[in-house]
């Protein structure tokens, strides 16, 4: 091999390759490190020493019947939160599910109780306009390129105005839904109570929806795109992935899952309401970020954010037990997601 | 078109390329040939579109007008997915690396492989086992930087390791041609000898490559033929045994017009 003047030397060159000093690990490193290696931890961590803080506070939230009270009450939450947090992976954000999500339940109520059409046909319908309304989302951030918050802040608007259309302003009331079509409320009902506690099977169906996603998005090509797309998605185009079709497909996969949450929501509530879950838009990307998701994308887990929005649950009803006024529950939630993005950049700042 | 250093059709061939940014003409009937067991450099200037003909031929821009071939047969890359099934891969100068992913992820991205059986069928689970085993051994066998973890985020690399993994990427995966963008930019002088001799490695395997660089000694080292690219299209194809150094630069810029005999295809 002809090599350059400049370059005789190499030949008698140190072999070595970089010896990363030791001295640095501090504490601190250490813990950062940890954090980064494993993002789940911060949110796991959150949530044990909260229960046991809530516990001494008020003695009462650690029995059987309250803790399995929170996990009933974020079961909505948490499912479209990994909806959401498909699409903050991608560095997107979706402010129309809790529109798709209500739509999908009117799909589902008004087909069933109003028009006796067959519940498994209904379900797949509601399944099917959400899994629609995502898709159309992400055509226009995909293909049209727009901003991810300005397309989704205009379907809301548009999915709000279909919704209160469809629905007539008017709601469906349980006593129709139990005469007509009383498994749609299936989700709602206790599949188990173990010492008190009530476990419904929503409650079951966010924890086994919550495993199915972190297995696609850890052991299957398409997650590991949506990792590649959120990190840098000119790198991810020039590696090969087709970016228009995975991102299209993630907006149209967080709609599926909005419609099958609206299935789970009908038997949380019982009845089906225009109104309701109208504060399910900001509830979700509090979850997804106190879980450790960078909105930045590219960085964070869906059991990150199902720990997010147990930690959101236990606070809220940790802080009523104690008998602290609703303002203040917000004060303190508010709080959490400062300190979660603060976090997230302090790790992002470690890497550069 | 055949010449006199190769009796051979090109493998791969480039006519009348045309790409226009907006008002900006990026190429104006670029022409390009690349022959089989060679090294060619690619010279220009900035604003020479170079990298412009160079994702044409990678399948990352399409152009607007002209016919790219390979093996002598039409193809139209639309996606760089496209050009890589084709077996062209390319090292991209930004390196075009997921930095929070592995580094057996990045090697393997948008071509994983799944597990065999039921699980990798059915329910499409990666191996991740498989993939890791490959990227450690390709990495080791370059020689290109140590590492000790395969599962570590590209982020956590310095900036010449990560040119060190786009490299080894495109080389352990180009079955037909590789093209390197500036491989030696961000290296030391001993990270790019290696390159440099790997290079060779590749050239004796049997595949061509295609070096675009603003170093003109590594150029001339390791180049069979040089592309001289200047106003968006080939000025000519020189010799660098017959051909000077600072006559190349000065074709390049403009300071010089080729020299009939130096031309060995137009």
């Amino acid at each position: 091999m002809s090599q350059s003047e400049f370059e005789k030397n190499l030949n008698s060159a140190d072999s070595a390759v970089a010896v990363f000093e030791r001295d640095d690990r501090t504490f601190l490193s250490n813990v950062r490190n940890a954090v980064r290696n494993y993002p789940t931890l911060v949110p796991a961590l959150v949530l044990i020493v909260s229960i046991l803080i809530f516990g001494i506070i008020a003695p009462r939230f650690l029995s059987p019947g309250v803790l399995s009270l929170v996990l009933q009450q974020v079961t909505v939450i948490g499912i479209v939160a990994i909806a959401q947090t498909l699409i903050i992976l991608t560095a997107g954000i979706d402010l129309s599910v809790g529109a798709i999500l209500v739509l999908s339940t009117f799909v589902m109520g008004r087909l069933s109780v109003s028009y006796g059409v067959p519940l498994p046909i209904a379900i797949a319908a509601g399944m099917a306009i959400g899994t629609l309304m995502g898709a159309f989302n992400g055509f226009l951030v995909a293909k049209i390129k727009l901003p991810p918050f300005i397309v989704t802040l205009g379907t809301l608007s548009v999915f709000t105005a279909l919704k209160l259309w469809y629905s007539g302003s008017e709601s469906i009331r349980n006593s129709d839904i139990e005469a007509n079509a009383p498994s749609l409320l299936w989700f709602g009902e206790a599949a188990a109570r173990p010492f008190g506690a009530t476990i419904t099977y929503g409650g079951i169906a966010l924890i086994l929806l919550a495993a199915v996603f972190w297995f696609i998005l850890q052991h299957t090509a398409w997650g590991r795109h949506v990792y590649a797309i959120g990190d840098d998605p000119e790198a991810a185009a020039l590696s090969g992935i087709k970016t228009d079709n995975t991102l299209i497909s993630v907006y149209a996969v967080a709609g599926l899952i909005c419609g099958f949450g609206a299935w789970v929501a009908i038997g949380r509530v019982g009845s089906i309401s225009p109104i309701s879950f109208e504060e399910i838009n900001l509830a979700t990307i509090t979850a997804v970020v106190i879980g450790g998701t960078s909105l930045f994308g590219g960085r964070g887990s869906i059991p990150g954010s199902v720990l997010g929005a147990l930690i959101v649950g236990v606070f809220t009803t940790g802080l009523s037990l104690a008998g602290v006024d609703d303002y203040w529950q917000m004060f303190a939630v508010g709080n959490l997601v400062l300190i979660a993005v603060a976090l997230d950049q302090w790790l992002r700042r470690a890497t550069q | 078109m055949k010449n006199i250093i190769h009796n051979v059709e090109p493998i791969l061939q480039a006519k009348g390329l045309m790409k226009r940014y907006g008002t900006v003409v990026a190429m104006n009937g670029a022409d390009f040939d690349l022959y089989p067991n060679e090294v060619l450099g690619v010279i220009g200037d900035n604003g020479a579109g170079k990298t412009t003909l160079i994702r044409a031929i990678s399948g990352a821009n399409a152009p607007d007008h002209g016919v790219i071939e390979l093996d002598g047969k039409v193809v139209n890359f639309h996606t760089p997915d496209d050009a890589r099934n084709a077996g062209i891969e390319t090292v991209y100068q930004n390196l075009a690396l997921s930095p929070a992913l592995s580094i057996a992820d990045n090697m393997f991205l948008g071509r994983e492989i799944r597990e065999k059986g039921i699980m990798g069928k059915l329910f499409r689970k990666l191996d991740h086992k498989k993939m890791e085993t490959f990227a450690r051994d390709k990495l080791s066998e370059l020689g290109l930087l140590t590492i000790q973890n395969i599962n570590q985020a590209v982020e956590t690399l310095s900036g010449g390791q990560r040119q060190g993994v786009a490299v080894a990427r495109a080389v352990a995966f180009g079955s037909k041609v590789v093209i390197m963008d500036e491989p030696t930019a961000a290296l030391g002088v001993k990270e790019s000898r290696r390159v440099l001799d790997l290079i060779q490695d590749v050239k004796s395997k049997g595949i061509p490559i295609v070096l675009i660089s603003h170093n003109m000694p590594h150029i001339f080292e390791v180049c069979d033929r040089i592309h001289i690219h200047r106003l968006g299209r080939r000025l000519c194809t020189v010799d660098p045994k017959i051909i000077s150094m600072s006559d190349a630069v000065a074709m390049m810029t403009g300071a010089m017009e080729p020299p009939p005999e130096a031309l060995d295809a137009r």
